[in-house]
């Protein structure tokens, strides 16, 4: 994974509260058997209508949405399914966080291990943030904050480990292998087997 | 005296090989992971490039059911009828797990069907087990004490190659539910009732454990169905304690313990309950005499109401108009004013024997009615053959409903099974999102009893007024 440690951009808008995995990446193309080139089918049914044609009141049809890295999302964002093509759709899309009130936990743990920022912020900068909809934002990773384009800057929380591995590009397999030992010895001294 | 601990604490507290800090999280080992052909391609490549093997594979229960026909399947010709792109995962899977020794209940299999499914129906899920799916309704093996939930794929690579996750610890959330369940409500409707009480994201960060004499009295299907929809309540696990309701379930299955290892495990099994006094990070208690036959009205399985009870007015809310406007309802009538077009009896929440049986029960010697497609499919092979020795295959054919082989179906409609664009579908599946049972279908979220209610109706119905 490549290192992630600042994200500066324009910010598109889904205003939408509870926008699930199925809108973000829709079950009939879960029939892939890569994750690469995924961004294409990202909110399929959204973007685009029964005859392919591109929604134009969709807001990330629109011109100022085009080359945003970052979107700001209704409360709830990725909720439903644990499909981890959503994240691999966002990101391949060119996405690099999302922010909203809140953020589902299995598409949360899912972003952070493809690099995908999720950035949990208050009521009141995110009212902002609708508000002002292509407003250019600064995130740093490693200070956990957002700057606004006034001047404000707002912490957000981030599990310090994942940020970690974040910052540094680290594949948490290989850390996990690390644990081979622990593990054997867990294996054996355990009363019962599964 | 160690202090009182809740369920969770207990299968969590066993299972950490490493503990977590705030640096870093625990090392949590995983003792089942069910695996499909959807959300495992991606892994295996992921460890092919490392070469690394399955650790565990006789931990690993490989089956293949979201993309799968529900048509018969005597050759990899009959897979045309799912598209090309599913045809291509199910061989995939095949070929993956040849390459890394892992037995897979496939096509051949009577014991392949629903991830969630299955692994009670052969004994693997047991209470006290840590269980892993790279899907989000494994909270559904929470029924049996478990700790159970859905993984993304990236973790999938992680348990397959370590039998290992990198978790933090959630909270805990207790859902008590009192009283009596009236006649004629079911799980599904209590799951439904749960999660438009607290919100589709009202478990969020927490493992929710069912408690009270609501709980206690339901059989280990409908503990599984409640259980499923945690996920909809924004939780990544829902948990029951086990009791004698569970182990008599659980006895001679094939994955069963055997003999004495039988009854070493009851015993063990016997400690795992949240001890009195432990405490819960939150906790809700609801009434369930006062619930009601459920339906949903709008996008989400939070915007859900009572059958009879007239859709609320959500006001200029962007989110509820939007909803709304797509499911082209209004506020003010009830749901039992709209026609229907499909109804789905099935899915992980609501395809076993007894979800069956009850929608047999309303069906037999009455027509599903004219306009109306229905479609039953059974969770697994074990669950159809179960169904047609007791005759309910020839229940549904009588009354003009589809019956099929297991799977998942139109709950996530990628295999070809799939309601049109502007379809009202009742279906008893777990998810009414926009696009949920294909482009522009609307789906209404009921119980077995309802669903088949509705089929002979021709519009959303109450189960407890056929007459």
């Amino acid at each position: 994974m490549r290192p992630v440690t600042q994200i500066k951009s324009h910010t598109a808008i889904l205003a939408t509260k509870d926008i699930d995995t199925d809108q973000i990446f829709p079950a009939r193309f879960l029939t892939t058997t890569t994750r690469d080139g995924l961004g294409k089918h990202l909110f399929a049914d959204l973007r685009y209508g029964l005859d392919g044609s591109k929604r134009p009141e969709f807001p990330l049809n629109t011109a100022a949405a085009q080359g945003c890295e970052i979107l700001v999302g209704g409360n709830n964002f990725g909720c439903g399914s644990s499909r981890e093509h959503a994240p691999w759709a966002l990101l391949d899309y060119g996405f690099k966080a999302i922010i909203s009130t809140g953020i589902a936990d299995i598409f949360r743990d899912n972003s952070l291990k493809n690099g995908l920022l999720p950035v949990v912020v208050d009521a009141g900068t995110h009212r902002w943030l609708l508000d002002n909809p292509g407003a250019e934002v600064c995130i740093d990773v490693r200070a956990s904050t957002l700057a606004l384009p006034d001047g404000r800057v707002v912490d957000f929380p981030i599990d310090r480990f994942a940020r970690h591995c974040l910052v540094e590009g680290i594949d948490q397999m290989g850390y996990i292998q690390q644990y081979a030992k622990a593990v054997r010895s867990f294996e054996q001294k355990r009363l019962w087997t599964p | 005296m160690t202090a009182a601990s809740t369920l969770f604490e207990k299968i969590w507290s066993e299972h950490v090989v490493a503990k977590e800090s705030a640096d870093t999280p625990a090392v949590l080992y995983i003792d089942l992971h069910i695996i499909h052909e959807v959300t495992t391609p991606q892994a295996f490549s992921l460890l092919r490039a490392k070469g690394l093997p399955v650790r565990r594979p006789n931990l690993t229960l490989s089956t293949m059911d979201h993309s799968t026909p529900t048509m018969p399947v005597s050759s990899f010709k009959d897979l045309a009828i799912v598209g090309e792109g599913a045809a291509r995962q199910i061989q995939q899977m095949e070929q993956n797990c040849r390459e890394f020794g892992l037995e897979l209940l496939g096509f051949g299999s009577e014991y392949r069907g629903i991830v969630h499914v299955i692994g009670p129906e052969l004994g693997a899920t047991q209470p006290g087990k840590t269980i892993v799916c790279g899907d989000s309704h494994s909270s559904t093996h929470g029924a049996f004490g478990a700790l159970a939930f859905g993984i993304g794929t990236t973790e999938v690579g992680h348990v397959l190659a370590t039998q290992c996750l990198l978790q933090r610890k959630p909270k805990t959330l207790a859902v008590n539910i009192d009283g009596q369940v009236p006649e004629g409500v079911s799980a599904k409707d209590i799951i439904l009732t749960i999660i438009g009480e607290i919100g589709i994201d009202g478990g969020a960060g927490h493992v929710i454990e069912y408690r009270g004499d609501a709980v206690r009295a339901l059989d280990m299907e409908q503990r599984m169905t409640v259980c499923n929809m945690s996920i909809e309540g924004g939780a990544r696990a829902g948990m029951i304690a086990p009791d004698e309701t569970t182990f008599e379930y659980l006895h001679g299955r094939p994955r069963s313990p055997q003999g004495t290892d039988w009854d070493a495990a009851v015993k063990r099994w016997r400690a795992l309950r949240s001890d009195d006094g432990a405490t819960f990070d939150k906790s809700v208690t609801l009434n369930a005499s006062a619930m009601q036959p459920m339906v949903t009205f709008g996008t989400n399985p939070g915007m859900v109401i009572g059958i009879n009870d007239p859709v609320p007015d959500g006001g200029d809310e962007p989110s509820f108009r939007k909803a709304l406007d797509y499911m082209q309802i209004s506020p003010g009538k009830p749901m039992t004013e709209y026609a229907v077009d499909i109804v789905f009896v099935g899915s992980c929440t609501n395809g076993r024997l007894s979800d069956l049986e009850q929608a047999a029960a309303i069906l037999e010697g009455r027509k599903v009615a004219d306009g109306v497609r229905m479609l039953v499919v059974p969770g697994s092979q074990q669950v159809k053959k179960a169904a047609e020795a007791k005759g309910l295959d020839r229940i549904f054919a009588a009354a003009g409903a589809e019956w099929r082989e297991a799977g998942c179906s139109m709950c996530i409609a990628m295999n070809g099974d799939i309601a049109q664009p502007g379809q009202l579908s009742v279906s008893t599946s777990n998810r009414n999102f926009e696009g949920r049972q294909g482009t522009g279908a609307r789906t209404v979220l009921a119980s077995p009893a309802t669903a088949a209610a509705s089929a002979i109706r021709g519009r959303v119905a109450d189960p407890r007024r056929i007459d």
